[in-house]
């Protein structure tokens, strides 16, 4: 006990490897035990998270929880974790996905024993970007993340898996190779990748730097890590690698990738890019919130020209991170006022919630693709009789993806919509533009799905939601209603956070 | 109990009850609508309560019953939320808590509880009815239970919840809440009957057309909450706060910030309330079953619309520019409206129209700044309407037992398929003449004269000769499309077997019909002018009073005039007996002279809204988003980007790595290779020779050494 308690980021970091390896070794032909090692172990991070957050004091700046190590002397990088209100929320919100997206997993019966250690290695993956405190270690686990992803849509994806997986692995690292360079030079100018110790030396180094001036390489190392988490994000016009492979990933795999892998992104504007970049975040603000807008509005365009319900959904997530995004830029525009606190709130709300709602789209559109071995919305029409408790669930998740009032999605998108307004207004009211289509294309998905003249075809041979799924459904509700109803609990948390930090 | 705490209670019951229905009784019927009609008879009790502690309370304007919490931490603030009842809000409590109630009741009857379930029966679609076979071996069809019955009190139940939301909220964020929450419940209960394609089709237009609206009046709640830092009326409306506001100027048209906003929140409302340009989505939203015609599309979502524009009335009156509009688009709608329905044939689609048109009139009546006239017309609306909503349903639900009684394939909600109702459903007759009535506001008697004379005197004493003249304009046409109606349903002999064998409602039916009607009448009692002739001042116009003294400074009575009340008796009665006179005689569509394209088809709105908005919509977002951005320009130039890095790829191997590296690789290897051959030779394996060798090498090698290093 004594150990956790010291250790207690670390254990949660790593325990998932640790049952990865310990799954490695047991027989690859006994399904039932993969699959409940690889459940029972991806709660346990979860449960530590609980036990983290209940610990977490919030009226304290700064990081908590920090650990330190000698990783790397000789160009001195340390591994230094630690969290914050931020990273707090992002830490919970992906040991939460995990074991769901696992259980999710449960109908996979081709090499199991590969598949969930992949998942346990994502996790930890994930969760290493959001702790780190170290620009080396925070790169090395953004690229860590990437390799079981790549191997879950290319082994386990649907048709067109190859091109997807290509396209994501191969678009990512792109968009990596700027960051690297970036947090080199940094590395190398300070002699140093401590990330608290940069946020004070970085934005404040003037003079020259390669022969050029400081305002000129700072310029081009905030587009280099702009870049890299807007192709994440994905912000328009990076956004394409995503609808592909959302489609193609396995249903487990659409949901960390929508829940949590997005979100890696829009952290990595709210750890790196605003902190360590104030000025020039300030400058370019405005391409930024333009960026963001047209997310909103081509991602809510783009969902509703589909006919693939997994794609429509998939879209559905460059209209939602345009949000996040927008209240980024507006933030970034006027830090330090009450609008930008508020801006900032939204944004972060909505990367919790969109990691909810979207995970749960993700995951009821698979539990449709593996009755009906189709994902094509003109094929489906009237299952509302046949799957009722589905068709409710269904419509609960649609409305939190709308945005519907009293459950989370509006409350987020309500104070992106009112930090924003103040600072760029013309951009704010143009993105109600994507608001409305927003509820032209959730309408579309429930119309062609459970509305309509019953297609005589899937009588009899589609059954409603079992209670393995309800199970992996029931909490994403309970959350998307409770932060509806009730957010201060995790508003808080994001609100001091947000106050310190800027 | 406190009354705040009462008043935070109110809007729980039919929550709970949409919970307890969804999630363990909706596999039965009985208790499920127990659940519904006791969680609506407790919210009215409690609405009861708080309205009579009310009326208790001697400047309730100035102190109403308010209570905050905080809900959201925002930086160093914390936003609030919170109830108040004040007297605008009590009264709307008042016209709510009543009509839910009736509402519910009447669904059990309407959904025909107690009836067999049916033949062919599926959810998602109508009851068709069920063949039973009598004691004398006679078999009959007879209309059959609702297979979603369940279904539909949960519904309700959570409509129910967003309209108490609504009226209790102390702020705009909760009174969007439950304004969203209704929309949905909205969306939910017109498509009802999902498996009917025309109703999914209405749900979607029902729901994004009101979202077009909705969206304005988010931004309209983000400006007036970044301008003011609140949004609790109370706060909103200090004077310091609405000065500030409505001196300071925006670029759009010329408005101020006060201005703006309340265009932005009313624009909202014009989604809501259903006023042109936005009107489009209510008559298609009778595809529902006829209680929520009666409860959403009549009683009180659509109503919520006026009430927020009244409830923001000390904002929006800051800026004439915009009281402006709002007045045009109120009086426009009125008369656009009415116009189209004297041409309607469906029972429901005439009220639809008809609801359209009075809520421009409250809507008018708001733009001139007759407050306390609007409110007065809400309410009294609010029972008139739904009275008629229910009393249609009752004529539709007895037509309906006629056809399945006689096999006849007649439309039972087209007017001239009925006929001569009058002798088969009397209490269905009386009410609904009696809301009729109300509704053409026949003098002295009914509700719907006093709060339609009120509009008219305020727009005659304040000037607004346009909107007067208008608004006597459309009241002369619903005055003639409400004869019409009666005439032909209720009057002359059945023109069809069905109408023939129409039979009365069951009670759950009936009942509520008479309470509505006693309200009808006797609501506008409460609002007689002071100085009408004749019965002014024998009862105080207490409405006035009361609902007056929510605003700080309570609008003066208007001074007595003939002419608005001459108007108002001319066209009321004038239109009664053209739509009698007219009537009586016709017996099918082709002898009816109104029967005119241009409104029989709403002057085109649909056809045009479709050819300028949806088909581009869809458009922009498939081809033009999907194919030709997405697909065509962006991941084209990522195409082309990879097959230049290929292109680059294979070059550098054909022409770099293959000549070059590997033909210096392969000369290096062949080089190497031939010198092994021609070494071969002395690799002979003898290991005299080897032994040779290396005496011939030492010597070599020690003559070097010594020439070099010691010579």
């Amino acid at each position: 006990m004594e150990f956790i308690n010291t250790h207690l980021l670390s254990t949660i970091l790593f325990f998932p490897v640790l049952a990865a390896l310990v799954m490695a070794f047991l027989p690859k032909d006994e399904h039932k035990l993969l699959r409940w090692t690889a459940f029972l172990a991806s709660l346990v991070p979860f449960i530590l998270t609980l036990v983290l957050w209940s610990r977490f004091d919030p009226n304290v700046a700064g990081f908590q929880f920090e650990e330190q190590y000698v990783w790397y002397e000789a160009i001195h990088s340390t591994f230094h974790i630690g969290v914050d209100g931020l990273s707090l929320t992002m830490v919970l919100l992906t040991t939460l996905l995990t074991p769901l997206a696992i259980l999710a997993s449960f109908t996979v019966v081709d090499r199991v024993r590969l598949y969930m250690i992949l998942f346990l290695l994502l996790e930890t993956g994930m969760l290493g970007v959001f702790m780190a405190l170290d620009l080396l270690i925070f790169f090395v686990f953004w690229e860590i993340g990437l390799v079981p992803m790549y191997f879950l849509i290319n082994q386990w994806g649907s048709k067109n898996r190859n091109y997807a997986s290509l396209k994501f692995m191969i678009y990512t690292m792109a968009g990596s190779l700027g960051l690297l360079l970036a947090i080199q030079m940094l590395g190398v100018l300070f002699q140093t990748y401590d990330l608290p110790a940069l946020y004070q030396l970085w934005p404040n180094f003037e003079g020259t730097l390669m022969g050029l001036p400081a305002a000129t390489v700072k310029t081009v190392a905030f587009w280099a890590f702009v870049i890299a988490f807007a192709i994440k994000v994905p912000v328009w016009p990076f956004h394409t690698w995503l609808p592909d492979a959302h489609t193609e990933a396995p249903t487990a795999g659409s949901m960390l990738l929508a829940g949590v892998l997005l979100k890696l992104g829009a952290y990595g504007f709210l750890r790196l890019v605003l902190p360590l970049y104030p000025a020039e975040s300030e400058r370019f603000a405005g391409a930024l919130a333009f960026l963001a807008v047209m997310a909103i509005i081509f991602g809510a365009f783009g969902s509703y020209g589909q006919d693939d319900f997994k794609r429509l959904v998939a879209y559905s997530s460059i209209n939602h991170m345009g949000f996040v995004l927008l209240g980024i830029a507006a933030a970034a525009k006027a830090i330090g006022t009450v609008d930008a606190t508020i801006a900032l709130n939204g944004a972060v709300l909505q990367m919790f919630n969109h990691g909810l709602s979207a995970a749960g789209m993700f995951f009821l559109v698979g539990v449709i693709y593996e009755r009906a071995h189709t994902r094509d919305l003109n094929a489906f029409g009237g299952l509302f009789p046949l799957m009722p408790v589905y068709g409710g669930i269904l419509i609960f998740t649609s409305m939190a993806s709308l945005g519907l009032p009293g459950l989370n999605g509006f409350v987020s998108e309500f104070l992106v919509v009112r930090g924003s307004w103040p600072i760029f207004t013309g951009y704010t009211a143009a993105a109600m533009l994507g608001l409305l289509f927003t509820g032209a294309y959730i309408l579309k998905g429930i119309k062609k799905v459970l509305h309509g003249p019953l297609n005589e075809r899937w009588v009899g041979h589609l059954t409603d939601i079992n209670v393995r799924e309800l199970l992996v459904i029931a909490p994403l509700m309970v959350l998307i209603l409770s932060i509806g109803v009730w957010p201060a609990w995790i508003m808080d948390v994001i609100n001091k956070a947000m106050t310190m930090l800027y | 109990m406190a009354t705040e705490t009462l008043i935070w209670l109110l809007p729980l019951p039919p929550l709970l009850a949409f919970f307890l229905i969804v999630l363990f009784t909706r596999k039965n019927k009985a208790l499920s609508h127990t659940v519904a009609v006791s969680a609506a008879f407790l919210s009215w009790l409690g609405g009861m309560i708080v309205f009579i502690r009310a009326l208790g309370v001697e400047h309730l304007g100035q102190e109403p019953f308010h209570s905050t919490i905080n809900w959201l931490p925002t930086g160093d603030t914390w936003f609030k939320l919170g109830v108040m009842i004040d007297p605008l809000s009590a009264i709307v409590l008042f016209f709510v808590a009543w009509t839910v109630l009736m509402i519910f009741l009447y669904s059990v009857g309407y959904h025909n509880f107690g009836q067999p379930k049916g033949d062919h029966d599926r959810p998602g679609l109508p009851p068709h009815g069920a063949t039973v076979t009598d004691e004398h071996g006679h078999s009959h069809t007879v209309p059959s239970v609702e297979p979603m019955y369940s279904r539909f009190f949960a519904f309700i139940g959570l409509f129910a919840f967003g309209m108490y939301l609504l009226v209790v909220s102390d702020n705009l964020f909760t009174l969007f809440a439950g304004w969203e929450i209704m929309g949905l419940c909205s969306y939910l209960l017109i498509g009802f009957w999902y498996a009917k394609p025309s109703a999914r089709d209405a749900a979607i237009k029902a729901f994004m057309t009101t979202r077009v609206g909705d969206v304005f009046m988010l931004l309209g709640i983000a400006f007036l909450y970044s301008a003011t830092g609140t949004l609790t009326f109370t706060e909103i409306f200090q004077p310091e706060v609405l000065h500030a506001l409505a001196t300071t100027q925006t670029p759009v048209l010329g408005l101020s910030a006060a201005g703006l906003i309340g265009l932005l929140l009313f624009i909202g409302t014009v989604g809501k309330s259903a006023q042109w340009p936005l009107h489009v989505w209510l008559p298609d939203a009778m595809e529902g079953p006829t209680p929520v015609s009666a409860m959403i599309h009549a009683a009180t979502m659509v109503s919520a619309g006026v009430y927020a524009v009244i409830r923001m009335f000390p904002l929006t009156s800051q800026d004439p520019n915009t009281m402006a509009i709002i007045a045009f688009i109120g009086a426009f709608t009125a008369l656009f409206a009415a116009s189209i329905a004297v041409a309607q044939n469906d029972i429901k689609r005439v009220l639809a129209y008809s609801t359209i048109s009075q809520l421009g009139y409250m809507i008018a009546a708001i733009g001139i700044g007759a407050y306390v006239a609007a409110a007065f017309h809400l309410v009294t609306h609010a029972f008139f309407k739904a009275l008629l909503f229910l009393g249609s349903g009752s004529v539709i639900h007895g037509m309906e037992h006629g056809v399945l009684h006689t096999g006849e394939h007649v439309d039972p909600q087209d007017m001239f398929n009925m006929g001569g109702l009058k002798d088969k459903m009397p209490i269905t007759f009386w009410t609904f003449l009696i809301g009729g009535f109300a509704l053409s506001g026949f003098p002295i008697v009914t509700a719907g004269f006093w709060s339609k004379d009120e509009i008219f005197a305020d727009a005659f004493a304040h000037g607004y000769t346009g909107v007067f003249i208008t608004l006597a304009l459309a009241a002369f046409m619903t005055a003639f499309y409400t004869m019409r109606q009666i005439t032909l349903t209720f009057f002359g002999e059945p023109r069809t077997a069905a109408a023939e064998h129409a039979s009365e409602t069951p009670w759950t039916m009936t009942v509520p019909l008479m309470v509505l009607s006693v309200f009808a009448i006797g609501f506008g009692w409460v609002g007689i002018p002071e100085h009408f002739p004749g019965l002014g001042g024998i009862l105080p116009n207490w409405f006035h009073e009361f609902v007056g003294s929510t605003l700080a400074e309570p609008p003066a009575a208007v001074e007595f005039s003939w002419i608005p009340l001459m108007t108002s008796l001319t066209v009321a009665l004038g239109g009664l007996y053209a739509g009698w006179a007219v009537y009586r005689n016709v017996k099918s569509p082709q002898e009816d002279w109104l029967q005119i394209h241009w409104l029989q088809n709403k002057w085109y709105f649909d056809e045009a809204y479709n050819f300028l908005f949806v088909k581009p919509a869809y458009w922009i977002a498939d081809t033009f988003t999907y194919k030709w951005m997405d697909r065509g320009l962006i991941d084209g130039i990522l195409h082309a980007v990879g097959n230049i890095a290929g292109k680059i790829g294979h070059a550098l191997r054909t022409y770099f790595d293959v000549p070059v590296i590997n033909g210096a690789g392969d000369a290096l290897a062949d080089g190497t290779r031939k010198l092994g051959i021609s070494m071969r030779v002395i690799q002979t394996g003898r290991i005299q020779q080897y032994m040779v060798s290396s005496l011939a090498v030492i010597i070599i090698v020690g003559a070097v050494l010594y020439y070099f290093f010691i010579a």
